[in-house]
């Protein structure tokens, strides 16, 4: 009778592993659709070709030995068939807290979990980079990023492992639940490394100091594609509590669920508040990018936090998002979707956070974490873009870039019937 | 024959078209243009930037007609497309040498 609760328990705590990966799965579509919403029809379907592009390649490299580097699971995910299930239930016997110990699962759901968040990690920098960088640069980098510069930083995380031999960081306090810092923060690093040398679109800045408006073409997708995530991320923060089948466990994903929802409102809310005060109209831009903004911020700690917490959280990114996107044009970084400012700089918000409703991480902690993640990745990014800029180029002809990289580099029109120039 | 040519905005167009209707004119074509005259553009920002709104979106139509009913259609247009706001448009009135109907061959009067 009880071999038969544990074989529920494995399967239960499996489907949950893998319904919440065909989740963080959908957020693909909402990046995809976002970006498609705010570049230009020109640039449409390029980035489009980017984002089914780099799902596919983060898939496939995360199998070959992403995996392997991150968590020992196997180069080509070597032993992934089997399953022993004498040895398993074996497992639930001897499990340290019993029935309501770490959960017991399929390594391939462990697997198709953990993929997804690395292809989500890699599709942040798409849309910082649109409009002007080569596509087949972006998917060589996107084959190093996640083969090899993500795994790495995720091995000292998630995976444990000591910083190069040097220090702990599970050791010195890091939190991070579902990623602020381990996903977000290392994509916009990425994305940062490649537009410092990549450069702002042509005419977005002008000779004073003056910044130009370069409008998306399609808001209506910009906002399917928010609601997307924000939906997606439910699997995103859900799943991150890597077990359903016991009461403690399903309450937290409970929780998980209900103030990764309620930071979202209060990033949205916060931006749109704040676009209405300093505009003096609602930016619907502005408002999507606070959704985002607040789900990235409690992504470091979603289950200790009172939904009230959540909210305030969630607005303080709200509020952060609107000015850094200020900011970074101001420093003539051309982000187009405000991926840098929506998962950098909130990212690290959500990072330090974390110690204010968990005990158990340091602010010493959360803040080496975001050093190693930031230093590790922006310096191996910075050395591959510019081997790749020094190789082929990053960044398309200013004729090209006019004339826009559809047709240069897809030879397809996004909007055939409704072009405009 | 006459080629008139009216730019009118753009939620005008129905109460246009109706006019020339009524009045017996039996071919319209339009199509979607931008522009200004004296009617300045404004600013607006987009994600805190700047941009000038200045071509504004209107209407071009434009009627072959007779001669004989050149002081009828001017008179419609103005009296459909005036709201007494700025932007309200512009007509011109233009000499047509020649009109073929393409699926007849008729030419001249008979074509418009």
């Amino acid at each position: 009778m009880e071999t038969h609760l544990f074989q529920l328990q494995y399967a239960m705590d499996t489907f949950y592993f893998l319904v919440c990966g065909a989740l963080v799965m959908w957020m693909a579509a909402g990046f995809a659709m976002l970006e498609a919403g705010l570049v230009r029809a020109k640039n449409t379907v390029e980035i489009l070709t980017k984002n089914v592009g780099l799902f596919s390649v983060a898939c496939t490299m995360y199998l070959i030995c992403g995996y392997q580097i991150m968590y020992g699971g196997g180069f080509f995910l070597n032993g992934i068939m089997e399953v022993d299930t004498a040895a398993i239930l074996g497992d639930f016997a001897t499990r340290e807290d019993g029935f309501e110990g770490s959960s017991i699962y399929s390594g391939a759901s462990d697997f198709f979990f953990q993929v997804v968040f690395v292809a989500t990690a890699m599709s942040i920098v798409s849309g910082a980079v649109a409009e002007r960088m080569k596509l087949w640069a972006f998917l060589a980098f996107a084959v190093v990023m996640t083969s090899f510069i993500y795994p790495m930083e995720g091995s000292w995380t998630w995976g444990g492992n000591d910083v190069f031999g040097l220090y702990n960081l599970g050791d010195l306090g890091f939190s991070d639940f579902a990623g602020s810092g381990i996903v977000h923060l290392a994509g916009a690093t990425a994305a940062l490394a490649a537009v410092l040398l990549l450069g702002p679109r042509h005419g977005k800045y002008g000779p004073n100091g003056q910044v130009n408006a370069i409008p998306g073409a399609n808001l209506p997708l910009a906002t399917l594609g928010t609601f997307i995530l924000w939906m997606g991320w439910f699997g995103f923060n859900g799943g991150s509590v890597l077990k359903l089948g016991d009461i403690a466990s399903a309450h937290s994903v409970a929780l998980a669920f209900l103030n990764t929802n309620a930071a979202a409102a209060g990033g949205a809310l916060a931006a749109l508040i704040t676009s209405r005060l300093i505009f003096g109209k609602a930016d619907l831009t502005m408002l999507l990018n606070g959704a985002l903004a607040g789900l990235v911020v409690i992504t470091a700690e979603a289950v200790s936090p009172t939904p009230l917490q959540a909210t305030i959280f969630g607005a303080l990114g709200g509020v952060l998002v609107v000015f850094s996107i200020l900011t970074l044009d101001r420093l003539k970084i051309d982000d187009p979707v405000g991926a840098i400012s929506v998962h950098g700089s909130c990212g690290i918000l959500g990072l330090l956070l974390v110690p204010v409703t968990n005990a158990d991480a340091s602010l010493l902690g959360q803040i080496v974490g975001a050093l190693t993640i930031f230093a590790w990745v922006f310096a191996v990014s910075l050395i591959v873009w510019s081997i790749l800029k020094a190789v082929m180029g990053i960044r398309v002809s200013k004729e090209d870039e006019y004339e826009g990289v559809d047709r240069v580099e897809c030879g397809i029109d996004a909007y055939p019937e409704f072009s405009r120039d | 024959m006459k080629l008139v040519i009216a730019i009118i905005k753009p939620f005008k167009l129905d109460d246009v078209r109706e006019a020339l209707s009524e009045i017996g004119v039996q071919g319209v074509t339009v199509t979607e243009v931008k522009g200004f005259g004296r009617q300045k553009g404004h600013t607006e920002l987009y994600r805190g930037a700047e941009y000038v709104v200045d071509f504004l979106p209107k209407v071009k139509i434009e009627v072959a007609i007779a001669d004989e009913m050149l002081d009828q259609v001017v008179e419609a247009i103005s009296k459909a497309a005036n709201t007494g706001k700025i932007g309200d448009g512009k007509i011109f009135v233009l000499n047509l040498e020649q009109a073929i109907r393409i699926r007849t061959g008729e030419t001249g009067t008979d074509a418009i």
